[in-house]
């Protein structure tokens, strides 16, 4: 296990110095996500290891570069999972990236965001400073959350260094229905479905078919599935996986492809091109080429945000835009971070 | 832009905005306000206020904005760590008239309500469909969403169902310059930083909650309460780690000591095990045919961990009754002491036993009693201090002992607080869990949202000078705490 945590702390003071902006990555698998920006490279995927796992407590620390696939390997060992079951998009993610990606999976219906799950950070700021936040313990509110705050940012505000997450037990057994239903009456059925106690961890919807996954004892999955019908989808987990690593021919397009959020039961926006929902309809994926700002004014609307997350031309702005006051709030924050504007200058909006 | 003004000047300028009952200015008025539910600290406001609307709470913080007044949001009070001590110089703004539930949406399972609304009023509300808000602490009756917010608040069900973070959707935030932020929405994610995480547990002092939309839940399938005997104060501890490590997550998981027992037998006589060292209530939920193998499984963990006596109630009545016991021991402690000072520390759950008896032995060594009952199952404790402010230097050592008790759990690798927040009483333990870069990034995020220090000063975050005269001993990677102040 290497510590390169100095090392990198001195480069961060060093750049704060001279002003130079940094780079942040490790595993490059969500690279695409954000904007794309211009820096030295730092990379973070030599700071690899589990530093305390105790299953008994429900949580892990891990460094940053630590491989996600290595983490759920070891609390698979124990019967237990990552509770918001997040996206790899390739083998070499971190858990880094994944804290800082913030993208969450299919059991958010059921278990949480990323953020949900963050019990604990250890970053390094603008100005090449070590900080802890949070800790081992679910409840915490000494002080202002930070380490929630990180979850998402895109190491705008700080270098992840560690984190810890909560943990949850594995389901004893999981099965899939699906039930052949057109995108209203989908959106209908998973929310009317959600106002019940079944015990749904994950919904997805491919235009033709609404697929669902249950999680619990045997009985209790057969007592649901008599209640809602449909038939069974062999091989459950490798289904699942595909749907949160977008293996699905969905995304074998040319379309810039959109992430939509909008209020789960929301009816089907008027949005050209071919779409998938999760989320009970909270998450929705277009694949079209309608101008951006018209997908924008559609989704705000809707009492949502849109963002372009795959195949932009490189240039365009990617997240929905901010309120004026809301984005003067998020440059005085990483003022207060990154005093300089040298981590990931431009990543999420491109004056911060 | 600072002008003298005094108090006739005030009441006039904010009698212009709200009805005169709504402005208060006399001594006796204002003492209502004076403390929150942690009395030990007391303070009479300039001038406390009582607006109806949101458009009135926009007037008033923009009047303080421009004659740089300080302000003291509050709820209902019932903080138990000083975050609604007013300011002596500043205004009280009082949210309890801003209690309208806004809108409920059972499709998308969310409620839109004022700050002002109390917490057990929204499940109430929701009830007939089947629905509720989840983080239930136990002054649920008279909490307020708003404050909830401001304090992360915990509950019971918190092991299972998340905090109040993890149960808000969207919030409407007025920023000290008078300007509306609107942050989440009933979509998941929002773009940006997540400054919803940030507001729960901002003690009031980055914005004032305008209103709050929550996420609601349907009511479980099924329910069971189990309530287990110990002799030994550590077998109970060792309990509650063993059955979350064994796949369960109860709904609730508390314990008491004998010591809380005995006092709620005295004040409710629910026929608890009288001769136990400590009980655990735990509370299973979920689909009807998941909960009976999970109450098997609890069962045998218990039996192995050394209960003396297992129950499982048999019917509704029985199940409040093993709650009853629970939820009436502070007031059950209270009629044995004139007063007693609550504790918020959190710990791994694995050093429950150790650190109980750790707390055991500081009872002796300061000669005062603590009485233990908490949510043991997300290792948040809270230790009652019973003392008597009418006999001279009780208080102090009371908060001495308090204080150690959250050294130590910062030393297990806990914090000093859970869910109660940080307000004025744990300003020095803030000292212990942070170094001077941390609180400065704290000072930081402040300012950002507050140039000037006008929403809730003094509060929740130290100022480092604080930090170095109180010489905490924090030792963060080797470096001396604070060793670039000086020293006085
Ligand atoms: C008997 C008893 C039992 C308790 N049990 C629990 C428990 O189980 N779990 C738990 O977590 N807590 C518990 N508490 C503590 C307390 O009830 C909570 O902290 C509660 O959330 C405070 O709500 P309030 O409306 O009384 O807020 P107040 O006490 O009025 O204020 C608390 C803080 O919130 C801020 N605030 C209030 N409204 C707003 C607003 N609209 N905008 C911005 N800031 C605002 C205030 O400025 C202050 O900093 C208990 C307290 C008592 C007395």
């Amino acid at each position: 296990m290497t510590d390169i945590r100095e090392l990198i702390a001195s480069r961060v003071k060093d750049a704060y110095e001279k002003g130079c902006a940094l780079k942040i990555h490790a595993g490059n698998t969500k690279d695409f996500y954000g904007r794309n920006i211009k820096g030295i490279p730092l990379s973070l995927s030599g700071h690899t290891g589990i530093v305390e796992y105790e299953p008994s407590e429900l949580y892990i620390t891990a460094r940053s570069g630590t491989p996600l696939k290595e983490i759920e390997h070891v609390i698979e060992k124990e019967n237990q999972i990552l509770p918001c079951e997040p996206p790899h998009f390739g083998a070499a993610a971190t858990v880094g990236g994944m804290v800082a990606a913030g993208l969450s999976g299919p059991r958010r219906v059921s278990s949480g965001a990323i953020r949900d799950c963050i019990l604990g950070i250890e970053i390094i700021n603008g100005k090449g400073e070590y900080l802890q936040f949070g800790g081992k313990v679910m409840k915490n509110v000494a002080g202002y959350d930070v380490s929630r705050l990180m979850c998402g940012a895109l190491g705008t505000l700080g270098i992840l260094m560690s984190v810890t997450l909560r943990l949850l037990p594995k389901p004893v057994s999981e099965q899939t229905l699906a039930f052949p239903l057109n995108t209203s009456e989908a959106i209908q059925k998973m929310n009317s479905w959600a106002r019940t106690p079944m015990p749904i961890t994950g919904t997805f919807h491919d235009s033709k078919n609404l697929y669902i996954r249950l999680a619990g004892s045997r009985s209790t999955i057969e007592k649901c599935a008599e209640i809602l019908g449909g038939y069974m989808v062999d091989r459950s987990h490798a289904f699942w996986s595909d749907v949160k690593e977008q293996a699905t021919d969905f995304f074998m397009t040319d379309k810039p492809i959109w992430r939509i959020q909008v209020p789960p039961s929301t009816t089907p926006l008027k949005i050209s091109g071919s779409s998938l929902l999760e989320w009970n309809g909270a998450l929705r994926w277009y694949a079209s080429e309608t101008e951006t700002s018209e997908i924008r004014r559609i989704t705000e609307q809707a009492g949502g945000h849109a963002c372009l997350f795959r195949r932009r031309s490189g240039t365009e702005d990617i997240f929905h835009p901010l309120s004026p006051h809301l984005l003067e709030i998020h440059r005085r924050l990483k003022r207060a971070f990154d005093p300089n504007g040298i981590l990931n200058p431009g990543k999420i909006y491109c004056d911060f | 832009m600072k002008t003298p003004d005094n108090l006739s000047n005030l009441v006039k300028q904010f009698c212009q905005i709200l009805p005169k009952d709504s402005v208060l200015a006399k001594k006796e008025q204002l003492s209502v306000y004076e403390c929150d539910a942690l009395t030990a600290y007391r303070q009479i406001p300039r001038i406390a206020l009582l607006p109806e609307t949101q458009e009135q709470i926009k007037a008033i913080i923009k009047i303080c904005k421009k004659l740089q007044l300080p302000v003291v949001v509050r709820g209902a009070g019932t903080s138990l760590s000083g975050g609604a001590l007013p300011h002596a110089k500043g205004v009280l703004l009082n949210t309890a008239k801003l209690n309208r539930i806004l809108e409920i949406d059972p499709e998308n399972r969310t409620a839109t309500v004022e700050p002002g609304v109390t917490n057990v009023a929204i499940s109430e509300a929701v009830k007939p469909l089947g629905l509720y808000y989840a983080p239930d602490p136990s002054s649920q009756i008279a909490c307020t969403i708003g404050g909830n917010i401001a304090e992360n608040s915990g509950g019971i069900h918190c092991l299972k169902y998340g905090l109040t973070v993890h149960n808000i959707l969207a919030l409407k935030i007025l920023t000290i310059d008078g300007e509306i932020i609107d942050l989440g929405g009933k979509h998941f994610d929002s773009p940006g930083f997540d400054l919803l995480a940030l507001m729960n547990g901002s003690e009031g002092m980055l914005g004032v909650v305008l209103q709050a939309t929550v996420r609601l839940l349907p009511e479980p399938d099924g329910r069971k309460v189990l309530l287990a005997a110990f002799d030994r104060i550590q077998d109970a501890g060792n309990a509650v780690a063993a059955i979350i490590s064994s796949g369960i997550i109860p709904a609730g998981l508390e314990m008491m000591d004998s010591f809380t027992v005995m006092a709620t037998e005295k004040y409710c006589s629910l026929g608890y095990p009288k001769d136990a060292a400590a009980i655990l209530i735990c509370e299973l939920d979920g689909f009807e045919e998941d909960i009976q193998s999970q109450v098997l499984q609890t069962q045998k963990i218990l039996d192995s961990h050394h209960a003396t006596e297992i129950r499982l109630a048999k019917n509704k009545d029985e199940e409040e009754k093993f709650w009853k016991g629970r939820k009436s021991a502070f007031p059950a402690l209270g009629n044995l002491s004139p007063d007693y000072y609550c504790m918020d520390g959190t710990i791994p759950r694995k050093h429950l036993a150790n650190v109980l008896e750790e707390i055991n032995f500081l009872s002796k060594k300061y000669g005062m009693s603590v009485a233990n009952v908490f949510h043991a199952g997300d290792g948040n404790l809270h230790p009652l201090i019973l003392y008597d402010a009418n006999r001279a230097g009780e208080l102090e050592t009371a908060e001495q002992l308090g204080s150690e008790i959250l050294q130590l759990c910062v030393k297990m690798g806990g914090s000093i607080t859970g869910e109660h927040g940080v307000g004025v009483e744990k300003l020095d333990q803030m000292c212990v869990q942070f170094n001077s870069a941390e609180l400065q990034t704290f000072h930081s995020i402040k300012s950002a949202f507050d140039e000037y220090q006008l929403l809730n000063p003094g509060k929740a975050i130290p100022t480092l000078h604080r930090c170095a005269e109180f010489g905490a001993m924090h030792v963060h990677g080797g470096e001396m705490p604070h060793a670039d102040l000086p020293r006085f």
